[in-house]
């Protein structure tokens, strides 16, 4: 998968999860971007992206990520 | 809702769950509105979030109060203005292992132990007892999940010292305080998320990661199966349970096509493997029905091979555990139609069986709101069906036992009906009698199920928790009245409610209900003559009748008139007020039951 497919779904599930079509997430987005997104919802969305990619993030890998684009790196390096 | 029904997929439901309130509340369904306080030992945030889906689908539309973070305890010994002044209907204790404060020591005696066990046991006793003093409603808690680690291997589920051994204990004693809230009527409730972990896997159920990193006492992807559970609970004391259901025949009770393959060719019994699974399922149902969930057939097959089939002698059910069989070739939605009118349902509250995928759809078409599950192949026909929480069993009344027979009588008083060419012959035939009498305290929590689950012939569609309906009865100025019909083919339970308030000389009706499957018997007359005569005793001349429409109660809109009432207002929403001034000879009203009232 590469890094804009990921990012595809990544948009879909935050739209999902959000209840919003309209947003567009970037490299650079964070829970700071995004009204809802706060520390409630966003258990709701690790869980939404685990989902959707079949795959478990650590409790480190959790704590650690800074912005989607690093989420998105955690995502390629457990899909390879 | 079909997303909503059980086995649903967890986290599509936790992903999409603000498209699917959306949709829920958009649906233009009518529900009654419920206060539930969600007390937590651990983050409750998502588990009530999904827990208002379920109960949007189950007619219910849920106003929460959350306490704040791990603040159970300190919420229900200590209330702050905000939970007193929610005033809750419902009461849901959301604790787990995490919230047991001492555990045993290995080098502890048997004695510190027990006093381990009464300790914990006893935090949680006072809570409920505190809670139920202040707030009189039902309380749902929590058992505890077996702790995701043994400390001794297997010895840790019979050494005193494990902490499997210890909350294998507390639950039991939970159970025990159960046991006697339900002995004594108090409504008190387990959420056994014991098994429910069980079931779902208790490592995974138990993903230390929700807990360290959001406090979760459970998994995220677990929530909606716990969020379900509450949700049928809730619906079961608010009687909105299913009914009954409606079976059918080939490859659903049995193996086979019983016109193809004829009686001896169908697999039923312990001679085939096949055979087995048939004879569990049919065993699971027979044991329903002893519960008093209503079973009926819904089969396309000729009448005759039906039978056959269902007398079968390796069969465990039998032609007169049912009480509607239709085999013909009619669509079996309209055979589940004609079945509810029939049994003065509405469908429903039917639950379609049916392992043909087809012939769901079809019956999901045309009668929106009946749930036909998902019967992909018969070993997991048990699992579905119960699972899916239909008749979930908070309250099971004498009545709820013997509704089979209830129904079944009322076939056979439908039949006798028309065999009599007159219609006041046939009710004399029916030899009725009725106990009418001021509310009972051992029949409160039916009187408060009864006025949760009445729609159609209710002309206030007033709401009462148990505790209202308690306290309705302690008001000396109110008449309270609960009527009981016999006749000779059984016992109808209570079937009619009425509760009037006395305001300046005059009576005025705040509730008046009854069950459609007695319509047209008198009954109502009879309630009508108590009322006056009970009216009259505390020298009350006037009656005040209000009826309210609802999408569902317009039967009952000209009730008062036929009783003799005048109409007197009707205001722009249909809400109309009538009046009645009891005679100085007042005639009875009923003329065909013999009634006892006291």
């Amino acid at each position: 998968m590469t890094r804009e497919e990921v990012f595809e779904k990544i948009n879909e599930v935050f739209r999902d999860v959000f209840e919003d079509d309209d947003i567009t997430v970037n490299e650079t987005t964070t829970a700071d971007d995004i009204d809802d997104w706060d520390s409630l919802e966003h258990i709701n969305l690790m869980n939404a992206i685990e989902q959707e990619f079949d795959i478990k993030f650590t409790m480190g890998q959790i704590v650690a990520m800074k912005n989607v684009g690093e989420m998105a790196d955690i995502i390629i390096s457990k899909l390879s | 809702m079909h997303e909503l029904e059980y086995p649903f997929d967890n986290n599509y439901i936790l992903k999409k769950s603000k498209s699917l309130k959306k949709a829920l509340l958009g649906d233009g369904s009518s529900r009654i509105t419920k206060k539930i306080a969600v007390l937590g030992g651990s983050t409750t945030h998502d588990i009530i979030r999904i827990l208002e889906l379920f109960l949007l689908n189950y007619g219910i539309e849920p106003v929460f109060y959350e306490s704040e973070y791990g603040q159970y305890y300190q919420d229900a010994m200590f209330p702050g203005e905000e939970l007193s002044s929610f005033n809750p209907d419902i009461i849901f204790v959301h604790t787990s292992n995490r919230n047991i404060k001492e555990y045993p020591d290995m080098n502890d005696t048997d004695e510190v132990v027990e006093a381990k066990l009464n300790a914990t046991y006893r935090h949680f006793e006072t809570m409920w007892q505190k809670l139920s003093d202040t707030y009189h409603c039902p309380i749902i808690q929590n058992n505890f999940e077996a702790p995701f680690y043994r400390l001794l291997g297997n010895r840790d589920v019979y050494d005193v010292h494990g902490r499997l051994s210890f909350v294998n204990r507390l639950n039991e004693k939970f159970n025990e305080y159960a046991r006697k809230c339900a002995k004594e009527g108090t409504s008190f409730f387990i959420n056994d998320i014991n098994y429910l972990s069980s079931c779902y896997g208790l490592d995974a159920w138990s993903d230390p990661m929700a807990w360290h990193m959001y406090k979760y006492a459970l998994c995220i992807p677990a929530i909606p199966t716990l969020s379900f559970n509450i949700a049928n609970i809730i619906k079961s004391i608010y009687g909105k349970n299913k009914k009954g259901l409606v079976l059918d025949l080939d490859n659903t009770l049995w193996g086979g096509v019983v016109g193809d393959d004829g009686v001896d060719g169908i697999e039923i019994g312990q001679e085939t493997n096949l055979g087995q699974v048939y004879s569990e399922f049919q065993d699971y149902i027979k044991m329903q029905k002893d519960l008093g969930v209503v079973l009926t057939i819904d089969s396309k097959n000729e009448r005759e091979n039906a039978i056959a089939g269902i007398n079968h002698p390796d069969g465990k059910l039998k032609e007169e555990d049912f009480v509607i069989i239709k085999a013909n070739w009619e669509p079996k939605s309209e055979n589940l139609k004609a079945i509810a009118t029939e049994l003065n349902v509405l469908p429903e509250s039917l639950v379609f069986v049916d392992d043909n995928p087809a012939e769901r759809e079809i019956v999901k078409g045309q009668l929106p709101g009946t749930q036909a599950p998902e019967m992909d192949s018969p070993e997991h026909y048990i699992r579905i069906l119960d699972h899916s929480g239909f008749f979930e069993a908070t309250l099971i009344s004498e009545d709820d036992k013997k509704r089979n027979e209830m129904y079944m009588a009322n076939i056979k008083r439908a039949s006798l009906e028309e065999s009599f060419a007159d219609y006041g012959e046939y009710l004399k035939s029916l030899e009725m009698t009725a106990d009418i009498a001021p509310f009972e305290k051992m029949y409160m929590p039916r009187i408060a199920q009864l006025t949760n689950k009445s729609n159609q012939f209710n002309l206030t569609t007033k709401r009462y928790t148990q505790d209202d309906i308690e306290k309705a009865a302690a008001d000396p100025a109110n008449i309270t009245l609960y009527g009981r019909l016999t006749d000779k083919f059984g016992d109808n339970g209570i079937v009619s409610l009425v509760i009037g308030n006395i305001r300046e000389d005059a009576l005025h009706m705040d509730l008046w209900l009854m069950s459609c499957r007695v319509l047209k018997r008198d009954m109502e007359f009879a309630m009508m003559d108590a009322l006056v005569a009970k009216a009259k005793d505390k020298n009350i001349n006037t009656i005040y009748g209000y009826y309210y429409p609802t999408a569902k109660n317009k039967m009952v809109k000209d009730f008062y008139l036929l009783q003799g009432f005048e109409k007197v207002s009707e205001d722009a929403a249909g809400n109309i007020t009538f009046k009645f001034d009891i005679p100085e000879e007042y005639d009875n009203k009923n003329h065909y039951i013999d009634v006892k009232l006291s």
